[in-house]
Parts: structure tokens; C-alpha cells; sequence
């Protein structure tokens, strides 16, 4: 098993901008995306195919999985960021489980010694955990607004090393879900 | 009802079909739009009942519903809820139905009526060919197509079951619907505004939550949820159960044992639930043999009973809400669907949670059919202004390492959808890799739902690692998973053998067809005699009747002995099972009677004549 689905594509299939007809820019106007999306699924829907030959509904079934495919991920910012990633030659794997980002090295080694307080039954973690939580989510709030500066430097100049920061902030935004993850499943399954 | 904007040519015609839990029904388009077609009694509804009487006949609807009373361990209803299951999942309910399973079940659940077994395909597909036949009846034309509704929870065993069933049937299946998103089509929902929509579809024995988006005729499925195993069935079950248990407390016998009344039992139960969404209070009532049941049952009781079963509806329907993506007050519309959203608690529970009124006014049994016919206008070309986005209700993935399920496809993504893996062999040399695939939304193989394991044969032999086979999933615009695979370095097509975990195999439902094709001959051959002998019953009554009348004693001798003989000759011919040798019969009854009908007609002409001044 290996590549995921954000593997390089293939030479000669569209890729999703070109699909939408739209420039590659990480900054969307979700109205228009969707307004697209429906010109083009009237377009390429296998309902309009039915009574066609067995070679164009096959083609359309193709078309519109991939019509759909790409609405799916161009209009989720981080599915997007990552596509273009992905399309610009950068490795978006599984990261590792060493990866934790430097910044956060102290809050994680505090967190699980609260889990494991929790875990061994020592009700005095909870609140320290509950304000973890929270943390947690400010610092993906925190994200949210950087990823969307980010972006927009991206558009006004599509240079590599902002990709790459990019690429630094979803790293860290997926180990800070994760982190959150497992604090709201402890405090949750305790209750 | 709003309009449609048609074009009718010459085209096949395709009808829109609900196979439903409890009832079926057919429908098709027209030029005022959606209409149900009745069958020839009339009734627009075909209870989903299938009965395999002693003879090898084969009886559907209200006959079977009948059937069920006097031979409910031949007769079959609620069979929906068998579809693309394993033993396993129905055990519990089993004890439930009044009808065996034949060993061997494990994968395909196999049903024993009298000497013979069938699958819930081919009792549905009984079913799909009385709606085919009542459609072909009223529209005067051979139908071969349709579009069938399921639940939009169904899983891809439970929607492969359904087409294979219309297979069965002899239909061409162009596109399996989900049951809340036809409604939504059926509502005309577009023509009023924009906006987003929820349907809460409770059915016989399914429940459906589906939100959708409306803009200018495109109605895009934002999220779905719901419980394939939740409906009408489960609160008659409850009702059945505490009844019994009164009658063994009354009669001080367990009624439970005994099928027949058993279904009594249910029947009455069910009038008492379906009384009491209109009356504050009504009676169970049981009369068999000799004995006597009655119960007082008042809403407040009812409500307080089922409260338990519209509980289990209200968490899909908070899931599904969140999965859209919006909130309860952006929701502008709420439609209900299934004949137990009649129930005043369902609507009530319905209104709270949305803080909507619900939309009414289309029969909820009929709604469903009614928006797969217009669908079948859709894929006909016949409605050109608007378009289903539907989606996938469960997420779809494959098994990795550690029993672990590695997701693909998320669920409520819009289909058809697709993802690619590359898979690569793990042994030098090594020919053939296994793919199982899931479906569900837990993270343990243990925790999901077994879809079917694919088998890459043939992988050329090069040392571990190296070969690269790119296999592509995709869901259709029915939600059932097809699966090809390319070897990368060849760019060959892949074979992949395809093991089912549910279900029928291509082949058993070749055979499938086979057979029915072999046994609606058969039918029709039995239809032709049963008419022909119809026929004979009639003329043979009437000439009896014309002996006793003076004309006869009119005839000459040998007029009388041809009479006679022509009689004796048709009660000789009319066990033949040879509709021509009873139709020879009777045109020779009719031609040696030609006489004797007219002297009878002249004798009425002058007795009426006797009797009139002039």
C-alpha cells in the first residue's frame, strides 16, 4: 500500500482547477465554486447519459465522479491547500510520529501526564484537561487565520517557500486536532 | 403539483417504483405530471405480501395479504427487511415471522415456503412483476424500465439485492433512488424557492433523514443518516408482544406458538395503531377460536409505549444536521414521508426538533412513488429542468494492517464519487493480492460492515514490493461500489474477482432470471387455461339454463344431441390444462347452440309482445 489519494496524477487527466475552468488560487469564492459545480453536473451527470451508448455513460460515470471529486476538495480550504500542494511536487504524507512541532513539546508532555492522571482515576486532572481542550481549540482558531493569510500571500505571489509554510501550519493543525481528539474522548468517556 | 416541463417522443417508457416495506407501488409520468397506476382491483397500493400457496401458485398483494391469516408459514411480508442481509443481522427479528428459513442462510438468507426456498430478491421481484403488469395493464404497452426507490441508508448489499430483484422481475433497472430525495422531487420543493429542505422518512421498517439544498431545479443531498431497521414494524412488534403476553395472562395460553394467531393478532393491532392517529382511544380486539381478547388502548398509553422508537429517529436527525453543515434555523422546509409519520407523536417530535411545521399535503405513502416517476422522467429526457445530486450514506474503506479500517470515501460524499489506492505485493513472486472493503463509519474491521473481498489475480512475478496495481473504487449515482484495477507498470487492465459478503453472485442471478423467464411462461400458460376454464363455467351455466327453457323442447332431435354432445365434450376438455382444446369446446358449444338462443330470443320478443297493447 502506498500512495494516498493526493498522489501526482496522471499526465493527461484534467486537473481539478482546470475542470472548474477556474485559476489556481488557494483563496475561493464559494458562491461561484458551487455556481460552477451545478452548470457543469447538469453537464456530465450519468442521469443525462441514460439513453446514450454504453461507452458515453461509461464516460460520464468517469466525468462526474471526478466533477464531484473535485468540488469535494476544492471547497474545503485544507482539502485544497493540500491538493495544491500535492500538485506543486510537495510530499503531504502521513507524517511521522516524532513530528511534534517544537512549540508544542512542553503542552504535550503535560497533557499526557494529565491523561494519565485521569486515566488512573485522579479527578484533579479533569480541569487542567478541560483548559487544555480549549487551548487547543484557540490555537486552531489561531490557524485558521494564518492558513487564510497564507493563502492569500500565495495568490499575489505564488512563490515555493510559502507553500511550504503552509504545508508547516496543516502539519501542525493536524497534530493539534489530534491532540484534541484524544483530550475530548478521555474527558468524555470519565464523565 | 407543480408542472413539468415535457417533451414527450416516442420513447421507452420508464415507470418509477417504491418497493416498500409494507406496500408497493408503481407510477408514471404524464403530461399533468406524476400519477399513481391501481392495479385491477383498483387499489393503488400492492401490499408487499408474497404467499406460495400448496399448488405452486404464486399469489401477491391483498390475495396474499389474505393468505396470511390462513397459511402464514407460506406467505412472506415485510421481506424488505431481509434484503442483502446475513442470518446474523435478522436473527432477533426472526422469531417475529411467521415463515422458516432453510439451512445454508449464512450469506443469502433463504426462505421456506412449503417445498420451495427463495431469497428476498426473488420474493421482491414477485412483487416488482405485479407492479410491471398492473403498469403494463393500464398503459397498454410492455414496460421493461424503471427507476426503484430505496432507503437512503440502505448499504451496497442492501441496493445490489434491489437491482438484482428487478433483474429478476425482467426489469432494466436505470437508477435506484433514495427514498427522501424522490419525495423531495415528488413536493415540486424547487418551484417555490431556494432554500434547504429536510425530509424524515418513516416507513414500515426503515427510517430516512436527508437535507438537501434547492437551487433553480438542482437538488443537491447535503447529508444523510438513519436506521435501515426502524419503522411501522417495530411498534407493531411492541403492541404484539404486550398483547400476548395478556392473552397468556387471560387465557392462560401462549399464544405465540400458534401462527395463524399470531397474525390475527397482528392484524389487530395494527387496525388499533392506525385508529388511534385519528381517535383518542380505541380497542385491540381478538376473536379466535372461541375465545375472546379485548384491550382499551388511549393515546397517552400509545405515546407513552412508543416513545422509546421515536427517540431512536432524533439522533440521526441532529447527526444529519450537523453533517450538512447547518443549523436547525436555516432549515426552511420539513416533509414527511411513510405511513407512520401519520402518527401524532412522530409529528409532534418532528415539529419540536425543527421548530417547523411539516409539510402534509401529498399522501405519504404515495410521495415516494410519485418522485420516482419523476426521476424516470429525468432519465427519459422527458424533465429537462432538474437534476438529483444524491450522495453515499455510509463511508467506504479497505483493511489494513491491525484489523484497522482505512476510509476512502467519506460518507455523505456526493456520488458518484471515487478514490484511488495503489496496492503492491508484500512476497517475491507473489500472483494475487486481497482487498477486503467496508463500509460504516467505525474505525475496527470488527465494528463495520463486510462489503465483499476482491482478489487482484494474476500480478506478473517480480520480487516483493515492486509490482504497483492501482485499484480505482467508484460509487455510482445508484451507491453501488464497482471496482477496476490497472497494473501500473504495464498499464494493463487488472482482473478482479469479486466474493460478495451479502448477496447474490452474478451467476445465481443469471440463473435467477432464467428461471422466472422459464416460470412466467409457465404462468401465462396457467393464466390462459384459468380464463379459458372462466369461460366454459359461464356457457356451461347458461345452457344448463336454456334446457329448462321451453325453446329447447322446440329444437329437433338431432339439434338436441348435438347440444349435448358439445356439452359432454366441453366438461371432457376442461381438465385438459389446453386453453385451445377448452377454446375448440366452447366456440363448437356456441355453434351447436345458435339455434337454441334464438328461438329463446323470439319466444322473449313475442311474450314480451303478449304483454303490450299496441
Amino acid at each position: 500500500m502506498a500512495a494516498g489519494p493526493h498522489s501526482p496524477r496522471d499526465p493527461g487527466v484534467t486537473g481539478y482547477y482546470e475542470l472548474f475552468g477556474m485559476e489556481r488560487r488557494l483563496v475561493l469564492d464559494p458562491a461561484q465554486l458551487q455556481k460552477r459545480f451545478y452548470e457543469l453536473s447538469r453537464e456530465l451527470h450519468p442521469d443525462r447519459f441514460v439513453r446514450k451508448s454504453e461507452a458515453e455513460r461509461e464516460n460520464a460515470l468517469d466525468a462526474s465522479s471526478r466533477l464531484n471529486d473535485a468540488y469535494r476538495t476544492l471547497r474545503d480550504p485544507v482539502q485544497r491547500a493540500m491538493y495544491v500542494l500535492s500538485e506543486e511536487g510537495f510530499d503531504i504524507g502521513e507524517q511521522r510520529s516524532g513530528d511534534v512541532p517544537p512549540e508544542l513539546l512542553e503542552e504535550v508532555f503535560e497533557l499526557n501526564m494529565a491523561l494519565e492522571e485521569l486515566r488512573g482515576g485522579d479527578e484533579t486532572a479533569r480541569p487542567q484537561l478541560e483548559a487544555a481542550g480549549r487551548n487547543f481549540e484557540a490555537m486552531l482558531a489561531g490557524i485558521g487565520d494564518q492558513l487564510a493569510s497564507l493563502f492569500e500571500r500565495w495568490d499575489a505571489n505564488p512563490a515555493r517557500e510559502t507553500l511550504a509554510e503552509i504545508r508547516g501550519v496543516l502539519n501542525r493543525r493536524k497534530y493539534i486536532q489530534n491532540l484534541l481528539r484524544e483530550v475530548e474522548k478521555n474527558v468524555h468517556v470519565s464523565n | 403539483m407543480s408542472t413539468f416541463q415535457i417533451d414527450f417522443g416516442k420513447r421507452d417508457r420508464v415507470v418509477g417504483i417504491d418497493l416498500g416495506t409494507t406496500n408497493s407501488l408503481v407510477a408514471f409520468l404524464d403530461l399533468t405530471g406524476p400519477e399513481i397506476i391501481a392495479g385491477e382491483d383498483g387499489g393503488r397500493l400492492v401490499p408487499s405480501v408474497v404467499s406460495a400457496t400448496a399448488g405452486g401458485e404464486i399469489v401477491v398483494g391483498e390475495a396474499a395479504k389474505q393468505l396470511l391469516l390462513s397459511q402464514p408459514d407460506r406467505t412472506v411480508y415485510s421481506v424488505k427487511r431481509l434484503m442483502g442481509r446475513g442470518l446474523e443481522d435478522v436473527r432477533d427479528e426472526l422469531n417475529l415471522f411467521p415463515f422458516h428459513i432453510a439451512a445454508g442462510s449464512e450469506s443469502v438468507i433463504q426462505l421456506q415456503l412449503g417445498e420451495q426456498r427463495f431469497t428476498p430478491p426473488e420474493i421482491s421481484a414477485y412483487i416488482l412483476r405485479q407492479l410491471k403488469r398492473n403498469a403494463e395493464a393500464y398503459l397498454g404497452e410492455p414496460v421493461n424500465k424503471a427507476v426503484i426507490t430505496v432507503p437512503a441508508y440502505f448499504n451496497d448489499a442492501q441496493r445490489q439485492a434491489t437491482k438484482d430483484a428487478g433483474r429478476i422481475a425482467g426489469l432494466e433497472v436505470l437508477r435506484l433512488v433514495n427514498e427522501p430525495t424522490a419525495a423531495s422531487l415528488a413536493y415540486g420543493l424547487d418551484k417555490r424557492k431556494d432554500g434547504i429542505v429536510a425530509v424524515y422518512d418513516l416507513g414500515g421498517g426503515t427510517f430516512d433523514i436527508s437535507i438537501l439544498k434547492l437551487h433553480e431545479g438542482i437538488f443537491e443531498v447535503l447529508a444523510t443518516n438513519g436506521d435501515t431497521h426502524l419503522g411501522g414494524d417495530d411498534i407493531d412488534n411492541l403492541l404484539l408482544r404486550i398483547a400476548l403476553e395478556d392473552i397468556q395472562g387471560e387465557w392462560g395460553q401462549d399464544l405465540s406458538t400458534d401462527n395463524e394467531g399470531v397474525q390475527r393478532l397482528r392484524r389487530a393491532v395494527v387496525t388499533a395503531k392506525e385508529a388511534l392517529s385519528f381517535v383518542p382511544s380505541t380497542v385491540i380486539e381478538l376473536d379466535y377460536k372461541n375465545r375472546k381478547y379485548v384491550r382499551e388502548i388511549d393515546r397517552a398509553l400509545f405515546d407513552r409505549l412508543i416513545t422509546p422508537i421515536v427517540d431512536r429517529t432524533l439522533g440521526p436527525c441532529r447527526d444529519c444536521i450537523q453533517d450538512a453543515g447547518v443549523s436547525v434555523e436555516d432549515i426552511n422546509e420539513v416533509v414527511l414521508v411513510g405511513g407512520s409519520t401519520r402518527i401524532p407523536l412522530v409529528r409532534a417530535a418532528v415539529e419540536t426538533l425543527f421548530r417547523a411545521k411539516p409539510h402534509t399535503d401529498l399522501n405519504p405513502d404515495e410521495v415516494v412513488a410519485l418522485g420516482a416517476a419523476v426521476q424516470a422522467g429525468i432519465l427519459s429526457g422527458d424533465v429537462e429542468d432538474k437534476l438529483l445530486l444524491d450522495v453515499t450514506p455510509l463511508s467506504l474503506g479497505i483493511e489494513t494492517m491491525g484489523g484497522v479500517v482505512s476510509k476512502l470515501i467519506l460518507r455523505n460524499s456526493t456520488i458518484p464519487a471515487s478514490a484511488t489506492e495503489s496496492f503492491t505485493t508484500a512476497v517475491d513472486g507473489q500472483r494475487n493480492v486481497l482487498i477486503h472493503v467496508l463500509q460504516g463509519e467505525r474505525e475496527l474491521v470488527k465494528d463495520c460492515r463486510s462489503l465483499a473481498r476482491f482478489d487482484l489475480k494474476d500480478i506478473d512475478p517480480v520480487p516483493a514490493g515492486l509490482a504497483r496495481i492501482e485499484v480505482r473504487f467508484l460509487i455510482d449515482a445508484n451507491g453501488i461500489l464497482n471496482v477496476t484495477a490497472r497494473d501500473q507498470r504495464t498499464g494493463k487492465e487488472q482482473s478482479v474477482d469479486i466474493k460478495p459478503s451479502y448477496g447474490l453472485t452474478d451467476e445465481q442471478v443469471e440463473k435467477m432470471i432464467l428461471e422466472s423467464v422459464e416460470k412466467a411462461e409457465e404462468d401465462f400458460q396457467a393464466r390462459q387455461v384459468r380464463e379459458a376454464q372462466v369461460e366454459a363455467d359461464n356457457i356451461l351455466r347458461a345452457v344448463e339454463k336454456a334446457r329448462r327453457n321451453p325453446a329447447f323442447s322446440e329444437l329437433t332431435e338431432e339439434e338436441r344431441t348435438a347440444v349435448e354432445t358439445a356439452i359432454r365434450d366441453l366438461q371432457a376438455t376442461y381438465h385438459s390444462n389446453d386453453h385451445h382444446a377448452i377454446n375448440a369446446s366452447i366456440e363448437a358449444l356456441n355453434a351447436a347452440t345458435q339455434k337454441l338462443a334464438e328461438n329463446m330470443m323470439n319466444t322473449a320478443v313475442s311474450s314480451a309482445l303478449k304483454g303490450t297493447t299496441i
